[in-house]
Formats: C-alpha cells, structure tokens, sequence
C-alpha cells in the first residue's frame, strides 16, 4: 500500500501512480511552456530592446497556445531521402527522456513520482538518453545540415555529460545518498557553523560543483553558448533542419521541458529543494513545496537564459577544450578536496 | 512483489504513460492537419538550391577520440558514485584508495593532452 497523507487517505498502489503520472505530465507541457513565454519570448525580447510577442492575450501571455495551434495544423513531412521509420521515432526517444527525468523529482515530502534510492544517477542516465534521439534525428533526415548538427550535438553532449556527472558526486559525497529526497533531507538538517535552524544548502560547501553543474547543464541543453549543434547561422536549425509540425514542436519541448527539470535537479542538489524551515513533513509542506521548488527552479533557468541571451557562441575545438581540460580537472579536484574534507574534519 | 521491484515498476508505468501522451498528441495531429502532398516538398533542405548528393556519405568524425576518452572517465563515474555514498563508512581506507584512482585517472588524462588528442585534429 502506498499511503498517500496529502489527503489522508490510503490509496492503493496503482491509484496512487495514476494520480501522480497524470500530475507531473501535466506539470511538464506547463513548466516548458513557462519558460517559453517568460524567459524566451519576454526576458530574450527585452534584453534586446524590443516587445517581442505582444498581440495574443495580454502582453502576448497567449502567443505559445497560439504556437501550438500553429503546429498542429502544420503538415507533417517527411524528406524522400529519409528513413521514414527512425526519422518518425527520433523526436518520441527525445521527448520521453525527458518525461521520465521527471520522475525522480521531489516537489514535496510526498510529491514526487517515485523516490528511487538511486535517483540522482537513475536521472543522470536518463538524460543522457536524448543523445541517442538526436543521433537517430540527424542520420535518418538524410540531409547535410542535419547530420553536421547531430554530429557536433553528440560530440558536445557527451563531452559535457562528464562535468555534469562528476558535480554532482561532491554534493553525493556530503549527503551520503543518491535519493533526492535524501539529498533534500540532508540539507535541510545541515548546519551552518553550528547554526542549525535553517538548513545548509549545498550552495555554500559546493559552490564549485553548482557552477560546474550549471556549465555543463547548459551544454547539455545546447543552449547559446554552446548552441553549435543548431546553430541557425551556419546549420540552420541542426538536426531538428528537416523536420516540421509536431515531431519539431517535441524537440522544442524536449528542449525546454529538460531545462526545466535540470534546474529543478540543481535547486534539488544544491539550493535545498523543496524544504522550508521550520514546516514539519504533512499537508502544509505538500502545499508550501511546489511553490518554494517553482520558485527556485525558475531562479536556475534565469541563470541558464542569462548566459543564452549574453554570450556569443563557441567555436567547437574552444568547446571541447572547456569540457576537457578546465571542467573535468576542476570536478575531479572538487571531489578530492570534498573526500578530504568529508573524511578528515 | 517487493518494494525495490515496484519502484521500478512506477518509472516503467510513467514511461509508458509519456509515450502514450506523445502518440496521443500525434494521433490529434493527424486528424487536424491537411496533407496535399507535392514532389518538391520532399527535396531536403539545403539553402534554397537542390541538393548535391545524399549525406549518407563518409563525414569525418573529428572528436571520435573524445568519445573514447568519454567510455574510460563514464566507467569511472560508475566507479565513484558507489564509493561516495559510503564514504563516511569506508573512512580513511576509502579515500586513499579512491585517491590513488583518481590521481592514476588524471594522469591518464594528462597523457592523453600531451599526446595532443585533445586538439582539434
């Protein structure tokens, strides 16, 4: 049975799932629609001086229903040169990646899919996943532009992957556990030179590996700077260049549904989660959670939209140097430093 | 069935759910979106002239010592993360052994900078 104490009522197991699954996909098409209108539609339009949508809704609010409607009357295409099977499963192998990154999420102290004792890596595992759909996307379409960026795309990802994977050891070292709600639970009994009341986020101790892990997530993301792989100037759009209607708007919504959960990953590791001081684990903690999470999360993507929206972008030996010879020095020097620490104090 | 294999189960279930959702959405796209299908909109895509050749030719994968590189330090992550969540268990013991790894992984990677394989070849 698992006890479901947000109502408290017992549900049993498969009643519980299906109110969770039906919850949290509801919660991605939402969280990366979010995004789209704040930070790429309004923050994007305003750093560069001009409106940006501004004729749906008040203030454009409704301009990504809009898009969406858009691609849903878009007729969906397939090149002759492409091998019409992979080209046709490319976009469902990206986007279903990044539904099941969400499950091990925690949104509260019972608001999450399932807290798998390995989570943090169970996550990481998934999300490299993605790769594999764009390689598929990029080979299938049959066109130059298309395998260029799926080429550079994986060179990139799997580079960043490493960073990305090794940041998060340090935060695995001082928690103790690989469940996320573990994570969140030793944060929040942390202390902070002997001061207890409010936890000690991961942040102050592993500031090295926040910055590393943000780095390499916005690699991952191919958000500029790192954003070869679709580079509009020289490959048009990269691997996505043949494709049209929904299997595009998936790619989009992979793209900003897995930003959305790796900022909720790194508010997880390092900013506390979902925790709130002094609220005991019951109904007011599954209330207070979303929001304070939500709130952390769109901070994390205001960091990774920054940088997207600041830099120019990256010529790829300079990228592949970054990943090699600066990052992954750095996290393996951030994880002795933590061992150390860890063992000897 | 036990509590470890039900966990699992729920990520499964979850899965199944999302491809679901995403044939759903396609399902709804399909009855919505018209179809008149024309020679010249299957030609790829190559900056408005037709295209000169297919891409499935040899391409020269610059980085594919990278992707070796990726394989020896993926492995050694599965290594670490084990070692990580038991370390204030393993204690000293634990964190030289694990130096001695890390420090032979380093120079592993130092050999392989100054070999230039990180350069851009």
């Amino acid at each position: 049975m698992t006890a479901l104490p947000l109502l408290a009522i017992e549900l049993a197991w498969w009643q519980a799932t299906a109110i969770k699954v039906g919850a949290v996909l509801t919660v991605i098409p939402i969280g990366s629609l979010i995004l789209v209108y704040v930070f790429l539609f309004k923050m994007m339009s305003h750093m560069q001086s001009r409106l940006g949508p501004m004729e749906a809704g008040p203030h454009g609010s409704l301009q990504v229903l809009a898009e969406a409607g858009k691609f849903l009357q878009k007729e969906d295409i397939f090149p002759a040169r492409a091998d019409r099977a992979v080209f046709a499963m490319a976009p469902v192998v990206v986007i279903v990646s990044t539904f099941i990154l969400y499950a091990v999420i925690p949104a509260g102290p019972d608001l999450i899919v399932e807290d798998l004792d390995v989570g943090i890596f169970f996550a990481l595992a998934v999300s490299s996943v993605s790769v594999i759909g764009i390689l598929m996307a990029g080979w299938s379409s049959g066109s130059k532009y298309s395998l260029l960026g799926a080429l550079r795309a994986t060179g990139q990802l799997i580079a960043y992957e490493l960073p990305l994977v090794l940041a998060v050891v340090g935060v695995v070292i001082q928690a103790g556990t690989l469940s996320l709600q573990g994570i969140v639970a030793a944060q929040a009994e942390g202390e902070i030179f002997g001061f207890g009341l409010i936890g000690n986020p991961f942040i102050f101790t592993q500031f090295v590996g926040f910055v590393i892990f943000l780095v390499a997530a916005q690699a991952e993301l191919t958000q500029t700077p790192f954003d070869m792989p679709i580079a509009e100037s020289e490959l048009v759009a990269g691997y996505m260049t043949e494709y049209s209607g929904f299997r595009f708007l998936f790619f989009f919504i992979a793209e900003f549904g897995t930003a959305f959960a790796l900022a909720g990953i790194a508010s997880t590791l390092f900013l506390g989660g979902w925790y709130v001081p002094f609220l005991p684990d019951g109904l007011l903690a599954n209330l207070a959670g979303p929001a304070v999470l939500g709130v952390k999360i769109m901070f994390v993507a205001f960091l990774i939209f920054w940088m997207r929206f600041t830099f120019p972008r990256f010529r790829e030996d300079q990228l592949q140097a970054l990943a090699w010879k600066f990052l992954i020095p750095l996290s393996l020097a951030n994880i002795a430093v933590t061992a150390v620490l860890k063992v000897v104090m | 069935m036990s509590e470890f294999l039900r966990s699992y189960l729920t990520v499964v279930v979850f899965g199944a759910a999302g491809m679901a959702l995403v044939a759903a959405m396609l399902g709804v796209g399909s009855l919505l979106r018209p179809k008149r299908p024309q020679p010249q909109k299957y030609i790829n895509y190559e900056s408005g002239v037709d295209p000169v050749g297919g891409a499935w030719a040899q391409t020269q994968i610059r980085y594919y010592v990278y992707a070796l590189l990726f394989v020896m330090f993926d492995v050694e992550a599965v290594f670490i993360f084990p070692w990580a969540v038991r370390l204030e268990a393993l204690g000293m013991f634990g964190l030289v052994e694990m130096m001695i790894f890390i420090a032979i992984l380093a120079l592993g990677l130092l050999y392989a900078w100054r070999k230039r394989v990180l350069k851009w070849a």
